[in-house]
């Protein structure tokens, strides 16, 4: 499609002057810069290991298994980090939860992180219903051997109980209130994430995310469709 | 039997003080060039550093020294001895202070120049410091690889053709003082006192040395044949350890070089006023001429240093036009302009008027060759559809 011409709109090039033209004024004005640079002097450097960096607080470094205020790990061995690392390095054994926690269905016997597979990008701890597996501030953990490397539930405990006090390291999501480690036991309804025109399929549906488009979808729906009517009446 | 002794006390000291004045040239460059970024530059070896081109020297010393397996092994190990060779070997007519007025306690022992006397200073500083293109050449063609060869083309072809220039700016200042002889030179300017500085009767050859002598030693902003971005060492690619330290130190002593030249040659070399006159009659008169000449020295590399620092480089393509089409021009004309003046017994501070002049019309002339580059270009560009709207606005107004 041919552009009409008054829509074009022509840039010119700034006239170079005489002055300019020598390239003098513009050697004075860097000189000025660098010069300015060097009797103002501000260095950014920090001096490591000296002066360690500011980190944020959202910073992932090493992982760590958190306890609740039994002392008792708050992960309940669900697989949803497992799952969710990319990087595959966690292995979780499950074992039935001791009578004595009643609260509880199971524990992991055995948590096994390899912290040098892994790629610190955190979906471990978005997963966690529980606010079990966080990753904490500390980036310079190192170990002289590659099984030293590969953390496991006791060494992540130590690390909970050495940096829970640490300011550093505050919750970041509050998905514990999801799961059975803590009293909340219903969410409130969840609506969709854009907004969505009232005949569009996705707009029927009690929850975000389900949408009926086969059969077996349509035969689903209607079970409880006159229940969802029911409740909101 | 004197005289040879003090030839040999003189070389040492030079070289002494030159070759330790380029390890911390190095250092200085490197704080200098840190503080302009915003960095600290080299503060962990020695109190801020100061051990850092110590630090440097045991690496060079100890490190493994390569050589590549085809290589021609000896233009390989002759080239950076080349260019370390003769950039040293032009300091040998350069004075380095005040040569008439050595105390009599020292005058057996030290001078003040290496080889007094000679009547040809410049001709030899420059013969000699043109040898050190084939430190480059040789660099880069013994060194069997094919981007290293096309580097050292490169780097030859700018430092022959900024050589023209170089030479022919101090054409006007030999014709002036009527000598090639440094140390007379230096005695006409130190006679004139502030305003016998020849910078006020050449300002546009003072600009067109310095830029060219940039040009020869490959500093920044002509730096294009070694600079990382671009290739990867150019012509010392495939240097390592002490043969690549010894590229290094030609290069700084160049620097070094260059700077007591400007200073001798256009700055006046030991003059001050009230500090360092001739006419001192104190006893220490000596020292502090030798203060004042090696502290404008400081400031010339200090102030190369931060053009390094500042400018960004020039292409080839640009550094090539930059000698033929614009410093051979100047120089010539300012050639022109010191035998007008010697000839017809003018004023010799009319030459700065006329240098001004000349530096104005190559400014104008090179804003027109801009400006027509620009405007031909654009000519085809344009619609005619402009014309048109123009012509609609025309008739509505009417």
């Amino acid at each position: 499609m041919p552009i009409d011409a008054k829509d074009v709109t022509w840039v010119e090039e700034p006239k170079i002057g005489f002055w300019e033209a020598t390239f003098l004024p513009a050697i004075v004005e860097g000189l000025r810069t660098t010069v300015g640079h060097v009797t103002n002097y501000q260095p950014v450097t920090e001096q490591y290991p000296e002066e360690k960096p500011e980190l944020p607080l959202h910073y992932r470094g090493v992982h760590r298994l958190n306890r609740d205020e039994q002392g008792r790990v708050k992960c309940v061995a669900c697989m949803m980090c497992a799952t969710a690392c990319p990087a595959n390095c966690i292995e979780i054994t499950a074992e039935k939860a001791p009578p004595e926690w009643p609260d509880r269905d199971k524990f992991p016997m055995e948590f096994i992180l390899d912290e040098l597979r892994c790629i610190y990008c955190g979906m471990c701890e978005e997963a966690c219903p529980c606010d079990a597996i966080e990753l904490t501030h500390l980036y310079d953990m190192t170990g002289s051997s590659r099984a030293e490397m590969t953390f496991n539930k006791e060494k992540m405990l130590a690390i909970f109980d050495a940096t829970k006090d640490s300011g550093k390291d505050p919750i970041r999501t509050r998905r514990g209130k999801l799961s059975g480690t803590s009293e909340i036991v219903e969410l409130a309804t969840l609506g969709p994430a854009t907004s969505v025109v009232a005949e569009d399929r996705s707009a029927k549906q009690a929850t975000a995310g389900v949408i009926k488009g086969t059969a077996v979808m349509e035969t689903a729906w209607e079970n409880v469709a006159d229940k969802i009517e029911n409740k909101k009446a | 039997m004197q005289d040879l002794i003090a030839t040999i006390v003189t070389i040492s000291v030079l070289l002494g003080g030159v070759l330790g004045a380029v390890s911390y040239l190095i250092y200085v460059e490197r704080k200098i060039s840190a503080f302009m970024q915003d960095r600290i530059g080299p503060n962990r070896v020695g109190p801020i550093g100061l051990f850092q081109p110590i630090a440097d020297g045991l690496k060079f010393i100890l490190k493994e020294d390569v050589i590549p397996a085809n290589v021609d092994k000896t233009l390989y190990l002759l080239a950076p001895c080349l260019s370390a060779l003769t950039t040293m070997l032009a300091l040998a007519v350069v004075p380095f202070g005040p040569v008439e007025s050595m105390p009599e306690i020292l005058r057996p022992w030290l001078r003040f120049i290496i080889s007094p006397n000679i009547d040809i200073g410049i001709l030899f500083v420059f013969a000699v410091g043109s040898l050190a293109v084939y430190g480059i050449i040789l660099g880069g063609w013994a060194s069997n690889n094919k981007y290293s060869m096309l580097g050292s083309l490169r780097a030859s072809a700018q430092v022959v053709s900024y050589e023209i220039p170089l030479g022919m700016s101090v054409v006007g200042i030999a014709l002036l003082a009527g000598t090639l002889n440094l140390e007379k030179i230096m005695a006409i300017q130190t006679d004139g006192g502030f305003w016998g500085w020849n910078v006020w009767t050449q300002p546009l050859a003072c600009l067109i040395f310095f830029t060219a002598a940039l040009a020869e030693s490959n500093r920044l902003p002509f730096d294009l044949v070694e600079c990382e971005q671009e290739l990867v060492g150019g012509f010392h690619t495939e240097y390592s350890a002490m043969k690549f330290a010894l590229f290094f130190l030609g290069e700084y002593t160049h620097v070094i070089t260059i700077s007591f030249l400007t200073v001798i040659l256009f700055f006046g070399g030991w003059q001050f006023p009230w500090i360092a006159d001739p006419a001192g009659s104190l006893s220490v008169a000596w020292l502090l001429k030798l203060g004042v000449l090696l502290t404008k020295v400081l400031l010339v590399i200090l102030f190369i240093m931060l053009i390094r620092w500042t400018i960004p480089r020039f292409r080839f393509d640009q550094l090539m036009g930059l000698a033929w089409k614009v410093l051979i021009p100047l120089a010539t004309a300012n050639v022109v302009a010191v035998m007008f003046v010697l000839q017809f017994g003018w004023n010799r501070y009319w030459l700065f008027a006329i240098s001004a002049a000349l530096f104005s019309i190559a400014g104008l002339i090179s804003v027109s060759a801009t400006h027509a580059e620009l405007t031909h270009g654009r000519r085809r560009i344009r619609p005619r559809a402009a014309s048109e709207t123009s012509g609609h606005g025309h008739a509505h107004a009417h």
